[in-house]
């Protein structure tokens, strides 16, 4: 290993390849309540599924030896915490910010009960494809070597900033979270609608949950998560609810979450408990950047009660 | 949401009866406890229903938590000392809750004000012990009231919402925190586990006389009836509430809600680096990563279960002190894991947020309506107003 030979090179080589591999659970959370938040609810408990997501990935993918079914369980357990959510919202005086706070709790402590089991063993990884194999330098090799869930979330983004414009489905999530009184004139049921938006934000955390425990750091320890589900909600404000943005600035988040380790790679050691804080600090100074008191925020859905 | 609307412009209702009867005077009343400790039991329940569906005996859990928590006058003491840091905790919550904000982060202004009052009793040392205390107290003041006052300032003045920056700023504080006890602040001596240099014995807060409990309980419950005693009874804790209510209708209305959310919210953070202080000064005796011990998340717990109101934080911070405290016997006894006491935590969460919808649902704790039965059955009493 020769980090010498590229020299300071190694810092925004190390810190491309860790944004690609650091921002794919981002993308998939923020993707998720991008879906939710545009249904006219917040659910901030995307950090318990998250955690809980990784758990069950991993068990699952250490009891079968496929990482696939440990994805799907991810999914699955996501999408009921989602569901869970969803329903327990609908009743008159239940706080969704609220609820997503106790989940948060709840989701990470169900994780821990049942994840002390499987601290110890290892589980199969989720496949990545070599796209650096052009390269003789490992730096480079090492950047590029893409994990098909960041690939996966490129698409769906692309996906969801075309379905919210151009189908029936994006247009009625839409109608629901810009305005209740509308949507029930239109003859649409807006609980129902949220129920299912916020059970598919579940499952996309949860996912995102997978490739943390399966993939990158790519092993199950309590400490998994550490606030990335929470990251993504204000991320999601940050992008305006387009999904296109939710990808950038995922990515822009895995950069400022790969500058710690980047930083050490080549032998800065000052200053490292500083620059773990730095994606947090990004995302505090983005959202003090980008809200203003005098005026709404341009693309806000219209029920979402953060906004008002 | 018709019904109250009705019995407010029909003037004849509580006319027709004079003053409330007693019965009427407990039923208001009766509401905030039934359904609270309803709740409380329909999650120990749910929580029983989890126990047996992994193969344990919610009962023995239930005797172990007893034990563990309120059993014995070791157990409450036990109990009581982790109630002393949840009470200021709960107060960073329920503060803010009062003008309608939800913060969440009072896990980083118990850090920093930990920090900052470990920092300042080895800076003072050499002064009386009186001294150094009051100036740790202060520092930790200080550190954590800027911290959420903050919070509360980036809300008014730049609408950040206060619920992602305050755990954001957590987050941050933590990363500080370790950065200061790791770096600059670092004890050479101290290698396992890196502090700051150690307090003198005589700069240490110690305990009641007579128990096994440190001051801090005492502070906590003195700053929960000072925070009830702001709320209820000045004209701040008034105005708070009717901001937290409408905040166009207070702006309406000539309040200065900017500086009453800067107030409260870093009063509240204050409350929360007491606490941090209180646990370099009375446990840990220096500022180290066990200073990160989940108490402004459980204090979460506690404010959201005592609904905001500082004199209930008081009875729900002893219990959740208790089942805190015996998760360690719940873990050596039953071979449970140590995670069983978070998981009851977010299930008895869960349930006392969804107990919200039931209030003003039954008609039992509303005389209002009873009276309106009573205008039905006798509709001569609405004669006149018409």
């Amino acid at each position: 290993m020769d980090a010498t030979e590229i020299g300071l090179w190694g810092v925004p080589l190390a810190m491309l390849g860790g944004a690609i591999r650091v921002s794919t659970p981002f993308i998939f959370v923020s993707l998720g309540e991008a879906i939710t938040e545009r249904s006219g609810r917040i659910n901030l408990g995307l950090e318990g599924t998250l955690v809980f997501g990784a758990m069950s990935a991993y068990a699952v993918a250490v009891m079968t030896g496929s990482p696939w079914l440990g994805l799907l369980a991810a999914a699955a357990a996501g999408f009921c915490f989602g569901l869970f959510h969803g329903w327990i919202c609908k009743f008159r005086g239940v706080n969704d910010i609220a609820i997503g706070i106790a989940l948060m709790l709840f989701g990470s402590g169900l994780a821990f009960f049942f994840g002390k089991p499987f601290i110890q063993p290892s589980a199969p990884d989720l496949p990545a494809i070599p796209f650096g194999g052009w390269s003789n330098v490992p730096q480079v090799q090492a950047a590029l070597n893409i994990n098909v869930l960041f690939l996966i979330g490129a698409a769906l983004a692309v996906f969801l900033w075309w379905a919210f414009r151009n189908t029936r489905a994006g247009l009625i999530l839409r109608v629901v979270g810009d305005s209740s009184d509308a949507a029930r004139a239109m003859g649409l049921n807006p609980n129902t609608v949220r129920l299912i938006a916020t059970g598919i934000g579940g499952a996309l955390a949860g996912i995102g949950g997978a490739y943390l425990s399966l993939y990158y750091p790519g092993s199950w320890t309590e400490g998994i998560s550490s606030g990335q589900g929470l990251m993504a909600v204000a991320l999601v404000i940050f992008a305006r609810w387009n999904p296109l943005g939710c990808f950038a600035a995922a990515l822009l988040f895995g950069g400022a979450g790969a500058l710690g380790p980047a930083l050490q790679s080549v032998g800065v050691t000052q200053g490292y408990y500083l620059f773990y804080a730095a994606p947090y600090i990004l995302t505090l100074v983005i959202m003090i950047a980008t809200s203003s008191p005098s005026r709404s925020l341009a693309g806000a859905p219209g029920e979402l009660s953060i906004t008002r | 949401m018709a019904d109250t609307v009705s019995s407010a412009s029909v003037p004849v209702m509580p006319g027709a009866q004079g003053y409330p009867t007693a019965l009427e005077w407990i039923a208001r009343r009766a509401e905030a406890f039934v359904i609270p400790l309803a709740a409380l039991i329909v999650g120990m329940a749910l929580f029983s229903l989890f126990i047996a569906l992994v193969g344990k005996s919610p009962m023995q859990l239930y005797e172990t938590m007893w034990r563990g928590g309120f059993g014995s006058w070791f157990s409450i003491q036990n109990s009581l000392s982790r109630a002393a840091p949840l009470l200021l905790a709960a107060l960073c919550v329920a503060l803010p809750a009062r003008l309608g904000l939800v913060v969440i982060g009072g896990e980083g202004a118990i850090v920093l004000g930990g920090v900052a009052a470990a920092a300042m009793g080895v800076a003072t040392s050499g002064a009386p012990a009186f001294f150094v205390i009051l100036a740790m107290g202060v520092a930790g003041l200080t550190a954590g009231g800027i911290w959420i006052g903050a919070v509360g300032a980036l809300r008014h003045y730049r609408a950040v919402n206060e619920t992602i920056s305050s755990l954001l700023m957590a987050y941050i504080a933590i990363a500080l925190m370790n950065h200061l006890v790791e770096g600059p602040l670092r004890d050479p001596a101290s290698l396992n586990k890196p502090s700051t240099e150690p307090l003198a014995e005589a700069h240490r807060i110690g305990n009641i006389p007579g128990m096994d409990v440190h001051w801090g309980l005492v502070v906590g419950v003195i700053a929960c009836i000072l925070s009830w005693l702001l709320i209820e009874k000045t004209r701040w804790g008034f105005a708070a509430r009717i901001a937290g209510g409408n905040v166009r209708a207070a702006q309406v209305q000539g309040l200065a809600v900017g500086p009453l959310i800067v107030g409260f919210t870093a009063l509240a953070g204050a409350f929360a680096g007491l606490a941090g202080m209180l646990e370099v000064a009375a446990v840990q005796g220096s500022a180290n990563a066990s200073l990160a011990a989940g108490y402004g998340y459980t204090g979460i717990l506690v404010a959201f279960l005592a609904r905001h109101n500082p004199l209930a934080i008081i009875p729900v911070a002893f219990l959740l002190g208790g089942i805190d405290a015996s998760g360690g016997l719940i873990q050596r006894r039953m071979d449970l894991p140590d995670a069983t006491v978070l998981v009851l935590q977010g299930m008895l969460f869960v349930v006392i947020l969804f107990s919200e919808t039931l209030y003003g649902r039954f008609k039992a704790f509303n005389p209002d309506l009873w009276q309106r039965g009573d205008l039905v059955k006798r509709p001569d009493l609405l004669k006149g107003t018409a």
